[in-house]
């Protein structure tokens, strides 16, 4: 413990000294386009070899909001070809019988910690929270992910096909987020969700006070926190308007130097822009409404409320300003802000209009997304409210995919998409239900009549390790 | 101490009769219900159960309704016995992070063996209504270690008591059902660090406490601990064995034959390997079938299919729930999970009600709809081991119990 801290301010040290080089680079030409240089860890995702496949006589829960009985699900390099009844299937595809069966898009996780606290859980692997200091903005998890953590093939064996990774929170901005998808790789580059934009991870509530106001340092109260993140987007708001200055010059072909790069005020500012997306880990419903109140006050928008566990109590404030809430059915009780939590939550927001997602943030809920969805469509019954499947299978397919900006590619089983694909042995709600196939672009990387299939990671190679 | 179980029993009994009135104090009877409970009744449609002053008289098909009682029609639902928790810190915890809200541990250090939760129960929680509404009726509460203060060598943390889940103010079923240990990495950690020292440091403790009282003990166990510790060592009251390296258990079975220990053993991730020898030792196991991650060095070999591969070895196993408290309710979808997995249904049903009531003593009177035990009982609108499925009635000890929960009226006040 004293020997990682020692070491994370080593690293601090260094991470000073580097960046006292001289900042003015020679401008480039004037013809150059403004646009920051081709961006940095780009994805080198690559779709695993896929063979044309045709699922037949299923029950289909498109994402879409529609059920189709007796339905084909056709996918066509990497994408959906078609989905419905009545549906020829193109020559030469596999054909899979999906009598009995039931078919959904893959699930997606839009809160994971998989390779940032991977398994096992030893210190050597705690590399999600950057906690020696609040404001992390600069941090990006894709760069302490470790794609050999073993649960990854556990989620796919859930019938997970992309994550959202995002940093702990301890810190009031953790920094910045990854999606993935769930294949098997080597490299984090290799499962970066091509083109997905970033998202920024902010906490308020506990955490951040408990862990810096028992160091002695800001923020100690739920007011320091607000203080610090309208502190935070004024000078992210300077920083923002120098960089455009500059742009502007530059593009009118006048001298200007560049300001020094700041990793974090260039990431808060991606967030004023709009093109960053903002997680904000937030619990108690007064506290979201203040956050929403900050989003108003800077200028920017928040993405989704995660954990929200009071989200119902505001649900109508959520719909009209139209922010997403990532949540459980069945955690609750663990400190005090998720006091309140109630199973009834999502099927509450839902009726409400809101867009809801069912996130995991461990390791073995990640594996029944599905259940625990089924719990909370459960709940909602018993308080009145009869959420169908056809919607309620949203919560964990293109409700997250919208939360992590993807929906336009993934989430719902509609033509032209990526062939994100679960078959089910059994309704999806149902506790018995094993995702049977899963397709990831059209490839089949799960197959539990083919243990071929069943990838295991560098780390359970030759040991003895369980099945499932 | 063994004597003295079934005079507490009894006595619970009666206060728990007392407590709750004229309301338990009746006959009635449930009709038209599809019966699904280990034992002899096993499974019946259209069965019908009678209950009288908190005790099943009757249950079965044919068995005639007595003129003139409350009789409940269950339209043919599914009827089981009430769900018994194990692992379970209910009644000592209502906040994890709020330490002044939670009895399920101590730093101090003349506690460890001796320590209590009979003493610490809250009946008052509002986690028993939430567990209840998942249909669970008894659970065995359990202590915890703190392990704060690094420098504490307490190998030991104390005594489990089995609690009912009805409303009132007595839930204290029965004290002393266990002693709880944790070995492995982290119970190696309290002793020094090493399992090498663990195990040596057991034996000595077990020799000290077999023989007559001293002044002074090596370790830090106290007078108090010490004969806390001799009903274990007198085979009266078991020893739970928190473990999960396959290596472990081996070294846990041959300490409880050792020293004539009847165990139970908790968590036992890697149980499926050395599934023929805890068997052959006639060791019961409480898992929670879920916990499939290698979540350290100590459970690489964690699997989902650790329940169904114990079953078919011939192994006693309990399901338990999620965490210790506030997600116990989930226990019944963990057994859902393990038939998933191949383990039958009939004993995900038994992993849940009959099983833990043998393991802990207690089947006497609880885990099964059979004449003559107490009458929890639970009428579901489903496949209990269902999410989707939800309680439709559930009496403890004859009493109706009320399908409301603080969770439930927050969710009625936002609903609209």
């Amino acid at each position: 413990m004293l020997l990682g801290t020692a070491l994370a301010l080593l690293a601090g040290c260094s991470t000073a000294s580097s960046s006292a080089r001289p900042a003015v680079t020679p401008p480039p030409p004037p013809s150059a386009s403004p646009a920051p240089a081709p961006a940095p860890f780009a994805s080198t995702y690559k779709p695993l070899p896929a063979a044309d496949t045709a699922i037949v006589g299923a029950s289909i829960l498109t994402g879409t909001g529609a059920r189709i009985d007796n339905g084909t699900v056709l996918m066509a390099a990497g994408k959906i070809l078609a989905v419905g009844t009545d549906i020829a299937v193109q020559p030469g595809a596999r054909v899979i019988d999906g009598r009995g069966k039931w078919v959904t898009p893959g699930i997606i996780d839009a809160h994971s910690h998989l390779g940032v606290f991977a398994a096992p859980g030893v210190q050597g692997h705690a590399d999600g929270n950057e906690n020696i200091d609040p404001y992390t903005a600069h941090v990006w998890a894709e760069h302490s992910v470790w794609p050999q953590d073993p649960v990854f093939t556990k989620a796919r064996a859930g019938g997970v096909t992309s994550l959202l990774i995002l940093p702990g929170s301890a810190n009031l901005f953790g920094g910045r987020g990854v999606s993935v998808k769930n294949v098997p790789a080597v490299t984090v580059q290799q499962m970066k969700f091509p083109d997905a934009p970033y998202t920024l991870k902010m906490a308020c509530g506990e955490n951040p006070k408990g862990r810096y106001g028992s160091r002695g340092r800001a923020p100690a109260t739920r007011m320091g926190e607000v203080a610090g993140f309208r502190r935070a987007w004024i000078d992210a708001a300077e920083y923002g308007r120098k960089v455009d200055a500059y742009e502007k010059k530059r593009a009118r072909g006048e001298a200007a130097e560049a300001p020094k790069r700041d990793l974090g005020l260039e990431t808060l500012a991606g967030v004023l822009k709009g093109d960053i997306l903002v997680q904000n880990h937030c619990y108690r419903a007064d506290e979201m409404a203040v956050m929403l109140d900050v989003g108003h006050e800077f200028g920017y928008k928040t993405r989704a409320f995660h954990h929200a566990v009071e989200a119902y109590k505001i649900a109508d404030m959520l719909a009209a300003e139209d922010v997403c809430v990532a949540t459980w059915a069945t955690r609750w009780g663990f400190k005090m802000e998720a006091y309140d939590a109630i199973e009834e939550n999502a099927a509450i927001l839902s009726k409400a209009g809101a867009c809801v997602a069912i996130h995991s943030d461990e390791q073995r809920l990640v594996q029944r997304l599905n259940i625990e969805s089924a719990v909370a469509l459960a709940a909602g019954r018993r308080a009145g409210i009869d959420i169908p499947q056809e919607e309620a299978i949203k919560w964990i397919t293109i409700n997250p995919a919208r939360i992590m900006g993807i929906a336009d590619r993934t989430g719902s089983l509609e033509p032209g998409k990526m062939a994100d694909v679960v078959l089910w042995s059994k309704n999806p709600f149902s506790v018995y239900a094993i995702a049977e196939k899963v397709f990831i672009d059209g490839a089949l990387v799960l197959d539990t009549s083919d243990p071929a299939t069943r990838h295991r990671s560098d780390f359970e190679i030759g040991q003895p390790v369980g099945e499932e | 101490m063994t004597r003295q179980f079934p005079a507490f029993a009894a006595l619970s009994l009666i206060l728990a009769a007392a407590a709750a009135g004229p309301a338990a104090a009746q006959t009635f009877a449930i009709t038209n219900a599809h019966v699904v409970t280990p034992g002899p009744v096993g499974e019946v449609e259209n069965g019908t159960i009678v209950v009288r002053d908190g005790r099943i008289v009757a249950a079965g098909s044919g068995v005639a309704v007595p003129a003139g009682v409350r009789t409940i029609d269950a339209r043919g639902a599914t009827v089981t016995p009430g769900l018994i928790a194990v692992n379970t810190a209910l009644g000592l915890v209502e906040v994890n992070s709020v330490d002044g809200s939670v009895d399920s541990k101590t730093t101090n250090s003349g506690i460890s063996a001796s320590f209590d939760v009979q003493y610490g129960l809250n009946p008052a929680s509002t986690l028993i209504p939430i567990a209840r509404l998942g249909g669970v009726t008894r659970a065995v509460v359990m202590p915890d270690y703190d392990d704060s203060d690094v420098a504490r060598e307490l190998p030991f943390a104390g005594k489990a008591a089995m609690i009912s889940l009805g409303e009132g103010a007595n839930i204290l079923h029965r004290p002393g059902v266990g002693m709880m240990l944790e070995l492995g990495e982290d119970g190696a950690a309290r002793v020094g660090g090493s399992r090498a020292a663990e195990f040596v440091q057991l034996r000595q403790i077990f020799d000290l406490a077999r023989q007559p009282p001293r002044e002074e003990y090596p370790f830090e166990l106290s007078q108090a601990d010490l004969a806390a510790l001799r009903p274990v060592l007198s085979g009266a009251m078991p020893l739970i064995v928190v473990v999960h390296r396959a290596a472990d258990i081996r070294q846990v079975l041959k300490l409880a034959s050792d020293y004539k220990l009847k165990i139970i053993l908790s968590g036992a991730e890697e149980a499926w390997r050395v599934a023929g020898e805890i068997a052959a030792a006639r060791v019961p196991v409480l898992i929670n079938p879920t916990s499939n991650i290698p979540s350290s060095f100590d459970m690489l070999g964690a699997s989902l299919q650790n329940a169904s591969i114990l079953k078919a070895a011939g192994v006693e196993i309990a399901i338990g729930g999620n965490d210790a408290g506030h997600r116990v309710r989930e226990m019944r979808y963990n057994a859902g999970l393990a038939v998933s997995r191949g383990l039958p249904y009939a004993a995900g049903i038994e992993a849940l009600t009959l099983a833990p009531a043998r393991i802990f003593g207690v089947s006497d009177l609880l885990g099964s709809i059979a004449p003559g035990k107490a009458a929890d009982i639970v009428i579901w609108d489903g496949d209990p081991l269902e999410p989707l499925t939800q309680p439709t009635a559930i009496f403890i000890a004859g009493k109706e119990q009320p399908l409301t929960s603080r969770a439930t009226e927050l969710g009625k006040r936002y609903a609209r």
